[in-house]
Formats: C-alpha cells, sequence, structure tokens
C-alpha cells in the first residue's frame, strides 16, 4: 500500500495537487493550518487507491508531499 | 518474503533547506527551488556550488537551498557569477533570476557572459510579470497580457513583443546548451529537471554557458487561482514560448 503525507504547517492550499493526482483521491480539507490556509488531505476511506506515483509530490510548489510505497506482496501472504 | 518494507519514494532534497517559503500559493518558484535541489544533489555539488542569487521574488534564495550565496545588484547575477567563476574555476557557480531581473536590467549582462561563454549556469524563470514589486509589465509579458503597467494590455505597437530569451542565447557564440520548459504538470516538470542536469554538466565539463528557462506561474499577478494560472501556461505561454532544447553543443562537437 502506498501513501502520502502532507505537511500540514506548509501545504498552502493552491490545489495543484488535486489536478495531477490519476485517482483522485486528494481533496481540500475544512481544517485551517496556522497560516490560514485550508490544506489538501486524501480521505480515510481512499487511502487505499493511493498508487505511490508521486505526481502531487513533483506538482507541490512547497515540497509539503512525503510518498512512501511499500513494494506489493505476493499471493496469500 | 513476507514482508516488504515501506519506502519513501519522494521527500525534499537535502539542499532544500526545510523551511516554509514566502511565495505566493501556486507559486512555482518552490518546484524550480527543487528540481535545481534535486539536481544539486544527485551531482554530489552542494558543498562545491555557489549560488548567485537576483532580486525579485526568489530574493530570499539563499535561505531555501543549502549553498553558499552571494546575492547580485538587479540583474547583475551573470557578471557577478563571471567575476565568481574567474577567481575560482574549481567552484560550481550558477545564477537564478527571474525574468523582470534578467531580461530587462539585466539584458547587456545575461548576453555578454554568454557571449563570452563563462563556465557558468542560469535558471531563468520566467512567469511573463515582475512579481515582487506588484506585477508591473516585464519584457516577456505576452500580447494583450494586462498588468499594473499596460493596463489595456501589452500593444505591439507601443510595447513590442515579448522577448524570446533562450532563443536569443542560443544563437549567442559561447552558449554551450540552452533550452526552455515549462513546471506546469508532472510530464514537464520532469522535462526541466532534465534540463537544469544537462545545463550543470556542461559547466562541470568545463564546455561552456548553460542556460534554462522555466515557464512558472504568478497566480497572484496574473489574479488567478493556481489552478488556472497553470492552464495558462499551456493554453497562453508554451504557444508563444515553444519548449525544447534551443542548442546543445554536444550535438555539434563543442564550442572550442
Amino acid at each position: 500500500m502506498s501513501r502520502i503525507v502532507v505537511q500540514e504547517d506548509r501545504c498552502k492550499g493552491c490545489l495543484l495537487c488535486t489536478t495531477v493526482c490519476p485517482v483522485g483521491i486528494i481533496v481540500q480539507s475544512d481544517r485551517f493550518n496556522v497560516s490560514g490556509y485550508k490544506v489538501a488531505e486524501v480521505c480515510e476511506a481512499d487511502a487505499d487507491k493511493c498508487t505511490g506515483c508521486a505526481s502531487c509530490a513533483q506538482i507541490c510548489p512547497d515540497v509539503a508531499i512525503t510518498v512512501y510505497k511499500t513494494p506489493k506482496k505476493k499471493k496469500g501472504e | 518474503m513476507t514482508q516488504s518494507a515501506e519506502k519513501i519514494v519522494f521527500r525534499k532534497p537535502e539542499s532544500v533547506i526545510d523551511r516554509a517559503t514566502h511565495y505566493c500559493p501556486g507559486c512555482h518558484h518552490g518546484v524550480a527551488h527543487r528540481l535545481v535541489g534535486e539536481v544539486l544533489d544527485e551531482l554530489g555539488l552542494a558543498e562545491n556550488a555557489i549560488l548567485i542569487a537576483s532580486i525579485g521574488c526568489s530574493v530570499f534564495l539563499y535561505n531555501y537551498l543549502n549553498v553558499d550565496s552571494v546575492e547580485a545588484p538587479h540583474g547583475r547575477a551573470p557578471a557577478v557569477a563571471t567575476g565568481v567563476k574567474r577567481a575560482r574555476p574549481d567552484k560550481f557557480v550558477f545564477t537564478y533570476q527571474g525574468d523582470g531581473d534578467l531580461a530587462s536590467i539585466g539584458m547587456a549582462e545575461i548576453i555578454h557572459a554568454a557571449n563570452r561563454g563563462e563556465k557558468v549556469c542560469v535558471v531563468f524563470v520566467n512567469n511573463t510579470v515582475y512579481g515582487m514589486t506588484g506585477g508591473q509589465m516585464a519584457p516577456t509579458t505576452l500580447l494583450g497580457q494586462v498588468t499594473t503597467t499596460s493596463p489595456a494590455g501589452r500593444c505591439m505597437t507601443h510595447e513590442g513583443a515579448p522577448i524570446k530569451m533562450t532563443e536569443i542565447i542560443a544563437s549567442l557564440g559561447g552558449t554551450a546548451f540552452a533550452a526552455r520548459a515549462a513546471l506546469n504538470n508532472v510530464k514537464n516538470i520532469k522535462t526541466a529537471k532534465k534540463y537544469i542536469k544537462k545545463a550543470f554538466e556542461f559547466q562541470l565539463s568545463n564546455t561552456g554557458f548553460g542556460f534554462v528557462e522555466l515557464l512558472s506561474a504568478c497566480p497572484t499577478n496574473w489574479k488567478m487561482t493556481p489552478v488556472k494560472a497553470n492552464e495558462r501556461i499551456e493554453t497562453e505561454m508554451i504557444p508563444y514560448f515553444p519548449l525544447g532544447v534551443f542548442k546543445d553543443v554536444s550535438d555539434e562537437g563543442g564550442v572550442c
């Protein structure tokens, strides 16, 4: 399973990440960070859809996204 | 293998300091900084590099890149870079300039530095506007674009056509590499990184002047949302400023 971690105090809510996600799971949250921006997030319900492609991290102007990827396990494990 | 370990596939490069930037939301300077940082890391240059920072929104670049730096007066970064490189030819020297800095007040410096074939690299961020000072018309402002000093839109008969810097630099004798990329989507960002790396390698091989133009968005001064500004690069900027490599002396057999 792959996942992204958004460093919320760096996110400026520009939402460029939402435009490049191939599975469209990044959305704007209702939370404000200390700078007053509504941060981007992945809903828990969609978390397992992340492919770990790192497109969001590539386009993030504030380098606020770290991408983790777990290599696929073999069947039956 | 029963359990595969989780791997980090993307993180902030080491050369980029872990600090919030002063840029507006959606500003592409952050992407350009990261690309430069990644290339510095990949080539192992961070310890040996001297950055010549310029004037404009990128004026605080020395706060964001973990390299030694000199702050140059407005437009004079290529002249300062010339001095630094000639005094310390063992160092890797690069400048990072915007279009207000490089293409207007710094036009003489950039042209002559390129023409002399100084062994330095220039990262040129073109967002078609003076960002820091409040959105005035720049030499690269597109025809019809409304800015605070061209409220009716840039007019060909009054202000002339937007300057295509990469084409000009590519036509000069000392240039080893000149290319233009955009930062509006993942594919273009990856290409941009490739170009920056290539320009940096030309300095490492002591070949000549390296120049990379990056088409960037300025949502604040374009008065657009970051997402709309990103689309403007594709629909308005790229048709006028074509992407690609305009000069690469490795294809031609060197400058001297």
